[in-house]
């Protein structure tokens, strides 16, 4: 995952089932480039989001973030864009696991993440568990990942695992 | 306490002495694919490790369908790093344009899959194989990279909900309903991370093509994978493959009667008419007859959800004889070769030409808004595909809506959204 454990950053709100076709359309799936892809994040639903991006921002969305397809490209996408880590109620299980391996932090708040609005200002603790926003001066607390998906995080992703798992 | 089927295939494949849901594991698998989206990714990621082999040459499927034949230079080379990857390693299921079709209408096809087998694809539908009693499911490419290097690939074993379907079909009813109204009852989180066992006197007599309809939309309810217990139904799919890839006939396994479930559903099937997912989420299903004054520019019919040849045998029935109605445009996409070949034999693709329609080579194309068949701003698709998101097909202000595919081709000849009956 991020060498980072704290993030800080303004959020970038979005709603319910941001499908992968939403976060990247499949027209651009013809490169493997993450510089190319985050050129067009989010483009069917907000076609200047990429331009908004500062570096280090959140996104916050609702239920069932990443849902649809299991392209890589998504969160491949969102990270090159700048943006830090994605906030939401739920992950879709296939983003979940890609973002688990190519190291985007994900935070699952099933109930903060609808408090969070639109620019506030968010400040992210992995190691504790806490996201801190510092517009609303509210603290939401998250669980920490099971044992099993920190010893992949903990490895620097999927192929450093298998990697050792090699040697 | 029992196991589920899942559970059972899961645990197989582990060295662990009994499993349980919500625990991760490492498991084994039987085959893994890619496409020629998602394996240049894992390829890459692959030359990371420096290995001189894949783990199992006759257990890496590479197949490019998403956009082959290649639709532009960036996809062309695409698809020419899977073909390179293929010659260096000697990967034996690498299937060129010509022996080539929509992955998961040529894998079970090929008795690459068999019940009882453990199958990860980088890509979403690959929970297709469910309908053969495997347990398959969609993952990223940095998973298929480390599953064709090791042939493991981490899992949580997921909790599983019943879905039992009672009751005789009506006529123009299939699978691809059954996992609409499923989808429309649950919504797209319902089954969010969960086994989705697909049970009951319906599916019991379920046609092998209708199962991996069902199971290929699981995903589209969230789900980890869609599941069938096999019987003799499946046997003889199987035992019918001519030069089967894989010996054997798999190995069959079965909920046990105290497993544990989530979630319990009943259907009563009797009261499933045609339906159709309005945009912009597969959830968003509503009877056909409700939506008569739909008109549609373009109609399609294929995918690894309907491009079976049971699908082009139902939409010719309704077809034969008839006209698509001036303005609209009928593309048919058989899922792999020999389906287009059976459709040829049996004088389908010229009930479709003659038709005014289009028969073409098998791929993904516009399913995914790839290519043949992008739609304009504003226009409207009636597709027997899985997703139905904003701009899935073409244009962000273009519409998808999702059928069986005999309200496809129904409604092809209407120009609006027609229930088969309108037109036969």
């Amino acid at each position: 995952m991020s060498d980072k454990m704290s993030l800080k950053g303004r959020s970038h709100k979005f709603g319910d089932d941001i499908n992968t076709d939403d976060i990247i359309a499949a027209r651009y799936l013809n490169t493997t480039d993450g510089n190319e892809l985050a050129k067009h994040c989010m483009e069917h639903i907000d076609k200047n989001f990429v331009k908004k991006i500062k570096c280090g921002d959140i996104i916050a969305a609702g239920r069932n973030f990443g849902c649809g397809s299991s392209r890589e490209h998504a969160p491949l996408a969102i990270k090159a864009s700048g943006i830090s880590c994605v906030i939401a109620q739920t992950f879709a299980r296939i983003f979940n696991r890609n973002s688990i391996n190519i190291g985007l932090p994900l935070i699952e708040l099933p109930e903060d993440a609808k408090r969070i609005r639109k620019g506030d200002l968010l400040k992210v603790d992995i190691k504790r568990g806490l996201v801190r926003n510092l517009t609303r001066k509210e603290t939401y607390r998250f669980e920490k990942y099971p044992p099993f998906m920190q010893k992949i995080i903990n490895s620097g992703g999927l192929m450093e695992y298998v990697k050792r798992k090699i040697r | 306490m029992g196991y589920t089927i899942t559970e059972k295939i899961l645990l197989k494949h582990t060295k662990l002495k009994d499993i349980h849901p919500g625990e991760f594991i490492d498991a084994k698998v039987d085959l893994c694919l890619g496409n020629d989206i998602t394996a240049p990714l894992a390829i890459e990621e692959f030359g990371k490790l420096g290995l001189k082999e894949v783990f199992g040459r006759k257990k890496v499927v590479l197949v490019p369908d998403h956009f082959a034949p290649a639709k532009d230079m960036k996809s062309a080379n695409q698809c020419k790093v899977l073909a390179n990857f293929a010659k260096r390693y000697k990967i034996k299921n690498y299937f060129e344009i010509g022996r080539m079709g929509i992955e998961h209408a040529l894998l079970p096809e090929m008795g690459l899959v068999l019940p009882g087998d453990l199958v990860v694809g980088a890509d979403s539908h690959t929970c297709t194989y469910g309908g053969l009693g495997a347990f398959s499911t969609g993952v990223g490419s940095t998973d298929l990279a480390a599953a064709m290097a090791i042939g493991e690939c981490w899992m949580r074993v997921p909790e599983s909900i019943k879905f039992i379907f009672y009751g005789k079909l009506n006529k123009w009813v299939g699978g691809k309903d059954l996992i609409l109204h499923t989808i429309g009852d649950i919504g797209v989180d319902g089954a969010i991370k969960c086994a989705m066992e697909f049970t009951g006197e319906t599916i019991e007599n379920l046609p092998m093509d209708d199962r991996l309809s069902m199971c290929n939309m699981a995903i589209e309810a969230g789900g980890k994978n869609g599941i069938i217990a096999p019987d003799k139904i499946t046997k003889s799919y199987i035992g019918s493959i001519k030069n089967r890839a894989k010996p054997g006939n798999g190995k069959f396994y079965f909920s046990d009667e105290d497993a544990v479930y989530k979630a319990v559903k009943e259907y009563d099937v009797r009261k499933i008419e045609p339906l159709v997912a309005c945009p912009n989420l597969p959830s968003n299903v509503k009877n056909v007859k409700a939506l008569k004054d739909v008109t549609v520019d373009q109609v399609v019919i294929g995918s690894c959800t309907n491009g079976r040849i049971s699908d082009l045998r139902i939409a010719a029935k309704i077809l034969r004889g008839k006209s698509v109605k001036a303005g609209v445009r009928l593309i048919v996409i058989p899922g792999t070769q020999k389906i287009y070949l059976e459709a040829v034999n049996e004088g389908l693709a010229k009930i479709f030409v003659e038709a005014g329609g289009i028969f073409s080579t098998p791929t993904c194309g516009p399913c995914l808004g790839g290519h043949m068949g992008i739609l304009a701003e504003g226009e409207r698709a009636l597709a027997t595909t899985n997703r139905n998101f904003i701009g899935r097909m073409g244009h962000p202000k273009s519409e998808v809506y999702l059928s069986n595919p005999a309200v496809a081709a129904a409604s092809a000849v209407k120009g609006s959204i027609a229930h088969p009956e309108e037109v036969v």
